[in-house]
């Protein structure tokens, strides 16, 4: 029999009761808990109440709105995958959705639980007597970090799926606290510290999150991971880009699994309005090798994800521009 | 164990409506194996990686390792104990015995409850669909092929051969 840490769980039925149940210290949200599950079973954390959101209804609504969909943090992804505006709209999102985790774990796991993930690394998603023996690490219970021996912050990797394929379409996030109700960009949830990636308050729920629609362009998601299934990314790529391979009119470009946050590709607008040839392609993999930022937090070494990210972005790039390019 | 206060959970189990009084940090496995004293799921890893405890949660497949027992009220919950009737096994259960889908047994249940999952939603499933269905379930025996071959053998003509 297992035992877990002496925790006390709430079941609230509204976002205004989970809210009020959060406020205090010590208490954190469980969606779907297949990453906060398997966390606590390892000792990571030490929580002393679970409010659990899944018997909250308002949260597992997908609704359309004018500029594209209104995505409760309660959604599954089973849901997400099966929603025909999904399939239809945000092709970038279903693609990214699928590769999550395995089909039973998308049946619980959620959109709200995705996008708050915390952050991973080969030092920290061990047992607690693994992580003793090595004597903790920065992240959690200890001095230093092994990744990064003389840095004073921590490394580990975002490692969620969902977040790229959601900037590429200007993702908002609804989150409500005890003192409100406030939306910002998905990109300003998060920060690069691995040990503190998200920048919500305590007790602050991720009611929804908003997603807009691209007209005219083609997006995908691709990922490498070690397995062709379950595994998380070792670098993940969302794109969303419109033209041909003669003339790029717009390009969006976001990563996971590379940064302790995942990242919006910057500087693209210098390769809009040319043709995406050699040149082309080899500007855009220096805007990833500098960008970039694996690090030892995974038994594959940072090098080869460096790599792979480069690559990955290029030939999604020369992909999509010759979907692009059929479908005229 | 726990010392926070115990709750009443109540909840389906294959078929039967129940009552327990459960801590709140007691794993779904945990409960159906000790509280329940059904101990056909099977515990393969140290939390969300195997896929041996996969039971059914109102008809979708779910890990009763990473659940917890008191979010699980008023919910529908089927493990690989409901689905032999009268003593006779399932087909799905015997396809798994004469194709050798079960070697040692240990992820027997897990895969058999993702495969029923699946099944109940798409009786003519694909190759490539079964291979999804199950993506989560590892299998440290068989290397799979008899698995796939399990399954396959209820779908379609094959199941209509069998009954
Ligand atoms: C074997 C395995 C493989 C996996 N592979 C992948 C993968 O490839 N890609 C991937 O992205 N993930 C993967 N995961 C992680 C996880 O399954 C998914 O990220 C899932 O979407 C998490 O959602 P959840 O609802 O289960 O979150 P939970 O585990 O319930 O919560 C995760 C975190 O988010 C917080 N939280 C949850 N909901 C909210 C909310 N509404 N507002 C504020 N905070 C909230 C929780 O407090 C917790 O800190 C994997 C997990 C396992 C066990
Ligand atoms: S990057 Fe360093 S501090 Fe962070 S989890 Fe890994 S070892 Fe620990
Ligand atoms: S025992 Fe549940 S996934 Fe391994
Ligand atoms: S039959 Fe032994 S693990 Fe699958």
């Amino acid at each position: 029999m297992e035992f877990l840490p002496d925790f006390d769980v709430k079941r609230p039925l509204t976002i205004v009761e989970a809210v009020a149940m959060a406020a205090m210290k010590n208490t954190c949200f469980l969606a779907g808990g297949t990453d906060l599950m398997p966390n606590l079973r390892r000792g990571v954390g030490n929580p002393k109440t679970l409010v659990d959101l899944s018997a909250i209804a308002e949260m597992t609504e997908i609704n359309e709105t004018d500029s594209g969909l209104c995505i409760g943090g309660g959604v599954t992804l089973q849901q997400l995958i099966a929603n025909p505006q999904i399939q239809r709209d945000f092709n970038v999102v279903m693609e990214a959705a699928e590769t999550i985790a395995g089909t039973t774990h998308r049946y619980t796991a959620t959109v709200g639980g995705n996008l708050c993930l915390d952050t991973r690394c080969q030092y920290y998603n061990q047992s607690e007597w693994w992580r003793s023996a090595n004597d903790y690490c920065l992240k959690h219970k200890g001095n230093i970090c092994h990744v990064a021996p003389k840095g004073n912050i921590c490394r580990a990797a975002f490692s969620g799926d969902l977040a790229p394929a959601m900037l590429i379409h200007e993702a908002q996030v609804e989150l409500i606290s005890t003192e409100g109700r406030r939306v910002v960009n998905l990109d300003d949830m998060y920060q690069e510290d691995g040990a503190n990636s998200l920048t919500l308050k305590q007790g602050e729920l991720l009611a929804s999150v908003t997603l807009s629609k691209l007209d005219g362009y083609q997006t995908a998601y691709k990922k490498m991971r070690v397995r062709g299934g379950v595994d998380f990314p070792l670098a993940g790529v969302a794109m969303a880009v419109r033209g041909s391979e003669d003339n790029l009119e717009d390009m969006r470009i976001a990563l996971t699994g590379t940064n302790s946050r995942p990242i919006r590709l910057e500087g693209t607008d210098a390769l809009k309005g040319k043709p995406l040839d050699e040149a082309g392609l080899k500007a855009l993999g220096k805007l990833v090798f500098a960008q970039v930022m694996p690090m030892r937090s995974t038994f594959t070494p940072a090098a080869y994800r460096r790599k792979v990210a480069i690559n990955m972005v290029r030939r999604l790039a020369l992909n999509l521009l010759c979907q692009a390019y059929s479908k005229r | 164990m726990a010392n926070n206060s115990k709750t009443i959970l109540k909840l389906t189990v294959n078929g039967e409506a129940r009552e327990d009084l459960v801590p709140p940090n007691i794993l779904l496995i945990d409960y159906l194996r000790e509280v329940v004293t059904i101990t056909g799921t099977k515990s393969g890893c140290d939390g969300g990686e195997c896929g041996a405890c996969t039971i059914l949660i109102n008809g979708n497949p779910t890990l009763s390792c990473i659940s917890l027992a008191v979010s699980q009220s008023g919910k529908n919950i089927e493990t690989i104990e409901s689905l032999a009737t009268n003593g006779r096994l399932s087909i799905l259960q015997q396809m798994f015995h004469e194709k050798l889908g079960t070697q040692c047994g240990f992820c027997t249940p897990g895969m058999i409850m993702a495969s029923e999952a699946l099944l109940r939603k798409n009786d003519n499933p694909t190759d490539d669909e079964i291979t999804k269905a199950l993506e989560g379930n590892l299998c440290r025996c068989t290397g799979y092929v008899k698995i796939l071959e399990s399954v396959k053998a209820v779908i379609g003509d094959n199941a209509r051969v069998r009954v």
